[in-house]
Order: structure tokens, then C-alpha cells, then sequence
């Protein structure tokens, strides 16, 4: 298997996965193109680049900075800050695990936290198992023990303003923490212990209001933790995916354009739009989607009642095409509200003409009298 | 989404340009508009980098902050920003007019005119929220104290953005949210924010909409890729570069502004829509009064009383904005035919001086028979309205299933003046095209919600006082 894996992303490393990742994965379960290229550690981006789609993916350095700045801020002078905002006793041992070097860091991660007490435990090496591999995660986050039980910490720079932060971003954060709860209640398990010592229930460490001032707040993750659960599960089968690709597939990026192209057709890609912001190779999954309804959005697609191609959904709202039996209903639907935009447009036409003349004029706004 | 607005993205697809959703615009597009193009600092909590701003195509100022943590550049930039604002926002308040209150027993004031500022997409509108909710409560004295005009530009903000959420409000406008309410494009709506590429799709169509997606953003959001290879090595720097680099980066921006404001302009306005901008009018006059009398910045967050009466003015504003979105359009109109709150059918027969004496008065009451081929999904007694005559009312008597259709036999109330004649014209002929719908823009009555000193317990009990550092 691992052979196979290496032979699909050609000679290069490995792209390893993190919790962003997993977390994008499991945003959209039904793509096996992400689910096998992420298996293979393919690199998406340059993949991307390589097909002539690429992607924007980067950060900002101002606000790696930002992160940075309040990270640094909190951990300095022995977590003061930290532990301050945590309700964390001076007294508790701090262990950055972070200086290890990469093959010892698991194990010293895992003799760590099988005998941890009472600690403040940074940079932990946890390991989480996707879609039957070994995934290795490094939070950029704590675990802290109290009274024998582990809850993860989290630091995100994004502000809450009078207790209320982005959803989007609070929601983001809460699915990663979800991923390295799970992944520290399998390490619990392997290690003959009871998994619900790790807490379901993870602090958010943010800035307050405008200021660097920090805010814990504290964020059940349940919900987050069985969907993960659930999607993972369901990723098990990408193994069977591999294994039933021809063999001379290959997604290795010195190939030509071509040849990568060929290989893509092999696996089925399930683009939706809310790719272009998870997905490093959604541009040319969006490409070759084009002139699918599912391009257009879920609910766009849903209120074509679910008809693949917009060339279909045409020719039976005109009529020129006859439904099959499944169809007949939304058929009936899109002939409906054809004829009823027809005839609602029909009664407006002079005030609808073409705007394209207005993309040329002046744009000078009309001027009433002063 | 409607399927009537997802045909038309699929429609817009196949003919690779934008497709008209509305026959009549649906927002009050004012004689002078403000454009505000505000561009924030990647990482920091509401640090603004630049803005480009102005009541005038040919002449936008640009304000920029040179280093956006230094908080002193940053509060000049909030009081230049008050300088262009203020003096927009105030310029309104001069004539007023009487609206009769209380039925014409008294009379209450109304500016004549309100200020209206455009935005290039949502994520303006939160900035400048955040924007208000981080100046209003400054002071220009004390401790750390800051320019003239920051506290009362934040109150303005922040009551502008609170308008913004009133469904059918027109004060401050979003050009992705205005176009998109009326032009579906062959993208997705996630791809719509994007507003350079949503224009395209309406100017001049696919092909375009895909060159403009590697154009500058629209803000408040910078694009990563700018923020490190050209702009992190300005600031560093401290080059006086900075503002020309970042007027170029927002000019396109800029006149795709004033280029959307031209294209609403050529649509009709709706016959609804001076009345909504009546209730904004009411609005800014009540907030600049409110404001003039020295009123305390709007607190951080409201109280539970505030909070229940405020989200029942919400709901009452997007209830009474659907229906007239649909009577002003029959393009709106028609997604309510497709999912049979609505019919239209031809008057097959009339009885316009029926009278009703089985009462103590004889009332009139017209009978119409309508004919439709529509699916017609109400029952007896459900009452209906028709766009034409908003002021009747039709209750269903019966549908019986009549030819290719059904029959609807349905009898009149109001509209029909006063005596036990219809007046002419009030009452639907023979042979008449008429639109029936259950929607109806009846008086919706506000709730009746207790002081905040008496707000039971199960809602926190009464607010505590403002703390001092408030």
C-alpha cells in the first residue's frame, strides 16, 4: 500500500496532513479525488500550478505575526500570562516538547502524557489514524492536566468583541481542537486508559475587544467530535479507492499537463463552490464541473430539482426534451416557472434592456440639480 | 433560493451573461451617495489600512494609515474619516416636513432628505460596525483621549450598521447585495461576493467575470499574496510610496462603484420604494435628534427588553418588505405563483352591486368569479389580495374545477368607497387579468414588551446601570 501511495505522488516528500487539513476533509466527504490525493500526500497546490489552475492559499504574514506576537505574549516568562488566564497554579510544571526532534517527540509525547499529573504540556506529537494511515498532528497547542484529567488549549489571534467572535472562525477552531481531542483520547486508548479523561469541553484562548489582553473561554466540542468521527469512518474506504485505480496512475507532478490530467479523470472529484476556499486544486475541479448545476451551489441545484446539467435543466423547462420518469416532477416545475418568467419579463421589456451599454458610459454618477 | 432564481442562474449560464431577476429596482438609489471603500490590516482586530471615500466619482480621497499599529496614525485616520462622514451625514438634517401622527391629531417633524452610503460587500458593513463599536465610547479627554469627531463617528457607524440589518432599508447599501438582488449571474453566490467578477458577469459576461477573479479585492480583506510581496515590504520600509500603491489597488474598486450606481439608476424604482425610504427618513431623523440632544453612545449590547422589541421591528420590516417586493414586481410575483401562494386567472363573471343584508347594516359585497389554469392551493374562507387593488379584500367562497382549471368564486370587501354602490372601476369587470395572492400588507401591530426596569428574571431581571468604565 504505502509503495502504491509513494508511486502515485511520484519522487517528492510527502505532504503531511495537520488538523486544517483533516478538518477540510471532512467538509466535503463525498470527494474521493481530495480523499486519495490527500492519502498519497500529493502537494494540491503545485499540482494546481502544474494544470494551469492555480490556487491562492496563502497567509497573510501580518497575521502570522499577529498570531505569533500573542503566542509569544502568553507564553513568556514561564506562561504567566497562561496560566493567569487559564486559572492554572504558578506552581504547575511547564514542558515545551516542541525542541525535540521529530522521531523522538512522539514517544516522549506519549510518556508524558501517560503519567501526567499536573502540567502545562506544549507542542505535544499526536498521531490520529485517517483513512487507515498514520497521521501525525503538531498542535501549536497545550494540554493542560489537572486533577488527572487533560484538556486541550487553544490560541487563536482573532479578536472577541464583547463576547462574541466570527462564527466562521470560532467554528474553524473548534473542529480543529475536536480533531486533537480525538486524537489524545486514542492515545489514551492505546495506553490502557480511560479516553474520557481527556475533556470534551476545550479552551479557546483569544485576544479581547481591540486590545492583546487574553480571553479564555471554553467550547464543548461534542458535536464537532462525532461528525469528525463519522466523516472518518467513511474515509476508511479510500484504501479500496487506491487500490482499484489502473496501475500506471500517477499523480506525480513532474508529469505533463496531460498525463495528470488523464490521471485525474481516474478518481471522481465532487466540486461544490465552498471548495474554493478549502481546496488547493478547487480551480480546475470548478473548470472541469462547468456546466454542471452543482457549480451553481447545493441550493441552486436543489431548486432545479437536482438535474445534473444545466443544458438538461434548459431543454425541460422548454420543452424540448422529454423526462424520464424521475424527472417528470421537476420537469413540470421548471416548464412552470419558465413560462411565468417569461411572461413576467415580457410585461417589463423596455426597462430591461441589455446593461452592457452602461459598461462603457462614463462613470460619472447623474447628477440632480444642486 | 427560488427555483425562479435558480433558472435564471442556469439561463445565465448558457447565455454567458447575467439575467435580470427583478423588472423594477428594489432600493431607493439616492441623487448623492457616499462611497466608502474601506480596506483593512490582515491579523489585527479591526485596524484599518486605508479608505478611499467621497460623494463624487471624479474626486475620491484616499486616507491610509502608514503603520497600521501605531495607534496614534490610527486615530488620525478614524478623524479624517469623521471628517468626511460627519459633515455627509449632517448635511441632511436642515428641512423638515409634518407627518401627521395619532390621525392627524398632531404632527411629528421629518427631514426631508437622509444620507445613503455604499459599500463594495458585506464584510465593509461588519468592519465598520466593529469600526463604531471601537471609537464610540472614547472620549476626548481623560486618560487616553482622541480627536474631535472619533466618539460621533462611531455612533453614526454604528447606527448606520444597524439600519443595515432592517430588511428594506436604504442608508447604508452593499453593491454585491444590491446587484445580486437583481441580476443572477452564471456563478455561484459564494463566487458573487466577489465583486469585481459579479459586475463582469453583468457588464460584459462570463469571459470577463473570469479575468476580473485575479483583480484586486474589493476589501476590507486584503489579498494575502499583496500583503507580503508588496505591501509588508512598504510598511517596513516606510515608503512614501504607500498611498499611491494603494489608490491604484483601490481605484478599479472605486469606479465600480459609481459604474453599479449607473446601472441601478437605469431601473425603474419600484412604486413601494419611496415609502421605505420614507421609514429611513424617520430613522435618521429620530438618531440625528437623539444625537443633537447630546444622546449617550448606543450601548454594547441591548438589554433584553431592547432586544425582543428590536428583533420584532426586524421581522415586522422583511414581512412587510416581501409583500412589497412582490406587489411592486411581477417578476417577485411570479416565485409566489410557482409555490401556489399566488394565482392569476381571468374574471369570467361579476356582480359588482351584491349587497349583504343578512346583517343589522346592508353592506356591499361584490361577487367575481376568476377563472385560472395556476394550481390554486387555498381553501374557503382564506382571504386574498390582488397588486392592482391592495386596498380590497377577496375571501375565497369556492374553487370548483372548471375546464383545464378551476373556478374561484370570491367576495369583496373595501376599497370600493363608502356608499352601497361600488365606485367605478372598483370592482373587477368581466374579462379583467387579475393576480390573487394571500399575501397582504395589513398593519402588523408591535408587541407589547415591559420597561427594562421591570424585565422579568427569566430574561436576566433588570439591567444593571452602565459600569464606569462604560
Amino acid at each position: 500500500m504505502h509503495d502504491r501511495l509513494d508511486q502515485l505522488r511520484g519522487d517528492v516528500k510527502a505532504k503531511r496532513h495537520n488538523a486544517r487539513t483533516i478538518a477540510a476533509l471532512t467538509g466535503n466527504p463525498g470527494c474521493s479525488r481530495r480523499a486519495v490525493l490527500d492519502a498519497a500526500g500529493v502537494d494540491k497546490l503545485k499540482l494546481a500550478d502544474r494544470l494551469g489552475f492555480p490556487g491562492s492559499f496563502g497567509q497573510s504574514r501580518f497575521a502570522l505575526s499577529r498570531g505569533n506576537a500573542f503566542e509569544a505574549m502568553l507564553k513568556a516568562d514561564d506562561c504567566e500570562l497562561l496560566r493567569s488566564v487559564l486559572g492554572a497554579s504558578p506552581a504547575l510544571r511547564y514542558q515545551d516538547l516542541g525542541a525535540d526532534v521529530f522521531d523522538d517527540r512522539h514517544a516522549q509525547t506519549v510518556r508524558v502524557l501517560a503519567d501526567a499529573r499536573a502540567a502545562l504540556i506544549d507542542h505535544p506529537l499526536l498521531t490520529l489514524d485517517v483513512a487507515g494511515q498514520t497521521v501525525y498532528l503538531e498542535p501549536d497547542l497545550v494540554a493542560y492536566a489537572h486533577e488527572g484529567r487533560l484538556q486541550v488549549v487553544e490560541i487563536k489571534s482573532f479578536a472577541i468583541v464583547d463576547d462574541q467572535a466570527e462564527s466562521a472562525k470560532v467554528s474553524a477552531a473548534a473542529v480543529q481542537a475536536a480533531v486533537y481531542v480525538l486524537a489524545l483520547r486514542d492515545l489514551m486508548e492505546r495506553l490502557g486508559k480511560d479516553p474520557m479523561l481527556v475533556s470534551h469541553e476545550v479552551v479557546l484562548v483569544c485576544p479581547e475587544n481591540f486590545s492583546l489582553n487574553p480571553k479564555a473561554v471554553v467550547l464543548d466540542v461534542r458535536k464537532q467530535m462525532s461528525t469528525l468521527r463519522r466523516q472518518l469512518s467513511r474515509l476508511s474506504s479510500v484504501s479500496a479507492l487506491i487500490a482499484a485505480l489502473p496501475p500506471d496512475v500517477s499523480f506525480d507532478v513532474a508529469l505533463e499537463p496531460a498525463d495528470l490530467v488523464d490521471a485525474l479523470a481516474h478518481v471522481e472529484a465532487r466540486y461544490a463552490p465552498e471548495c474554493l476556499s478549502a481546496c488547493e486544486l478547487s480551480v480546475y475541479c470548478r473548470h472541469e464541473a462547468a456546466g454542471g448545476t452543482a457549480a451553481l451551489g447545493r441550493t441552486v441545484r436543489e431548486a432545479l430539482g437536482g438535474i445534473e446539467s444545466v443544458g438538461e435543466v434548459l431543454a425541460l423547462a422548454e420543452g424540448r426534451q422529454e423526462p424520464t420518469e424521475e424527472q417528470a416532477e421537476a420537469a413540470a416545475l421548471l416548464r412552470a416557472a419558465l413560462r411565468l418568467r417569461n411572461e413576467a419579463l415580457a410585461l417589463a421589456a423596455p426597462s430591461l434592456a441589455a446593461p452592457s451599454l452602461a459598461g462603457s458610459s462614463s462613470a460619472a454618477p447623474v447628477e440632480a440639480g444642486a | 433560493m427560488s427555483a425562479l432564481t435558480a433558472l435564471a442562474r442556469a439561463q445565465a449560464v448558457a447565455a454567458g451573461r447575467a439575467q435580470p431577476i427583478a423588472t423594477v429596482r428594489h432600493l431607493h438609489v439616492h441623487d448623492h451617495p457616499l462611497v466608502l471603500i474601506p480596506l483593512a490590516m490582515a491579523g489585527e482586530a479591526n485596524a484599518p489600512l486605508a479608505a478611499m471615500v467621497g460623494t463624487s466619482a471624479e474626486k475620491p480621497r484616499l486616507l491610509v494609515v502608514s503603520q497600521p499599529r501605531d495607534r496614534d496614525l490610527r486615530f488620525a485616520f478614524f478623524a479624517d474619516l469623521a471628517e468626511e462622514l460627519l459633515p455627509y451625514v449632517e448635511s441632511f438634517a436642515t428641512e423638515t416636513e409634518d407627518v401627521p401622527i395619532d390621525r392627524g391629531k398632531d404632527v411629528r417633524l421629518r427631514y426631508l432628505d437622509a444620507p445613503q452610503i455604499w459599500l463594495p460587500n458585506p464584510g465593509g458593513i461588519d468592519f465598520l460596525r466593529l469600526l463604531g463599536r471601537s471609537t464610540r465610547f472614547r472620549t476626548t479627554d481623560g486618560e487616553y483621549p482622541v480627536p474631535a469627531g472619533v466618539p460621533l463617528l462611531g455612533r453614526w457607524l454604528t447606527f448606520l450598521t444597524g439600519t443595515a440589518e432592517m430588511p428594506g432599508s436604504s442608508m447604508l447599501l452593499t453593491a454585491v447585495q444590491a446587484l445580486g438582488m437583481h441580476w443572477a449571474t452564471g456563478q455561484s453566490s459564494a463566487e458573487d461576493a466577489q465583486f469585481a467578477t459579479q459586475l463582469a458577469w453583468i457588464e460584459s459576461g462570463a469571459e470577463a467575470a473570469r479575468e476580473a477573479e485575479n483583480g484586486p479585492a474589493a476589501g476590507p480583506a486584503t489579498d494575502p499574496d499583496f500583503d507580503n510581496r508588496v505591501l509588508a515590504p512598504l510598511i517596513e520600509r516606510d515608503d512614501p510610496e504607500l498611498p499611491e500603491v494603494l489608490r491604484e489597488l483601490l481605484l478599479p474598486t472605486w469606479e465600480r462603484m459609481w459604474r453599479t450606481l449607473a446601472l441601478l439608476r437605469r431601473l425603474p424604482a419600484g412604486e413601494r420604494v419611496p415609502l421605505r425610504w420614507d421609514s429611513d427618513r424617520d430613522a435618521y431623523t429620530a438618531f440625528a435628534q437623539y444625537v443633537a440632544e447630546g444622546g449617550a453612545p448606543q450601548p454594547r449590547r441591548d438589554g433584553a427588553v431592547a432586544a425582543a422589541a428590536r428583533l420584532q421591528r426586524l421581522e415586522n420590516a422583511a414581512a412587510r418588505y416581501a409583500v412589497q417586493r412582490a406587489f411592486d414586481d411581477p417578476l417577485v410575483l411570479a416565485e409566489y405563483r410557482l409555490t401556489g401562494s399566488a394565482f392569476a386567472g381571468v374574471v369570467t363573471l361579476a356582480n359588482p352591486n351584491r349587497v349583504d343584508d343578512s346583517g343589522k347594516r346592508p353592506v356591499l359585497r361584490p361577487r367575481i368569479m376568476v377563472h385560472t389554469t395556476e394550481p390554486v392551493r387555498m381553501e374557503a374562507g382564506t382571504s386574498l389580495t390582488s397588486p392592482a387593488r391592495t386596498a380590497q379584500k377577496a375571501r375565497v367562497i369556492s374553487v370548483t374545477p372548471a375546464g383545464d382549471g378551476a373556478d374561484v368564486l370570491l367576495e369583496l370587501s373595501g376599497g370600493m368607497g363608502r356608499k352601497l354602490v361600488a365606485e367605478p372601476g372598483s370592482v373587477p369587470e368581466v374579462g379583467e387579468r387579475l393576480i390573487l395572492t394571500t399575501l397582504n400588507e395589513g398593519f402588523r401591530p408591535g408587541g407589547s414588551f415591559p420597561d427594562p426596569e421591570n424585565t422579568p428574571w427569566t430574561h436576566g431581571g433588570p439591567p444593571q446601570p452602565p459600569s464606569p468604565e462604560d
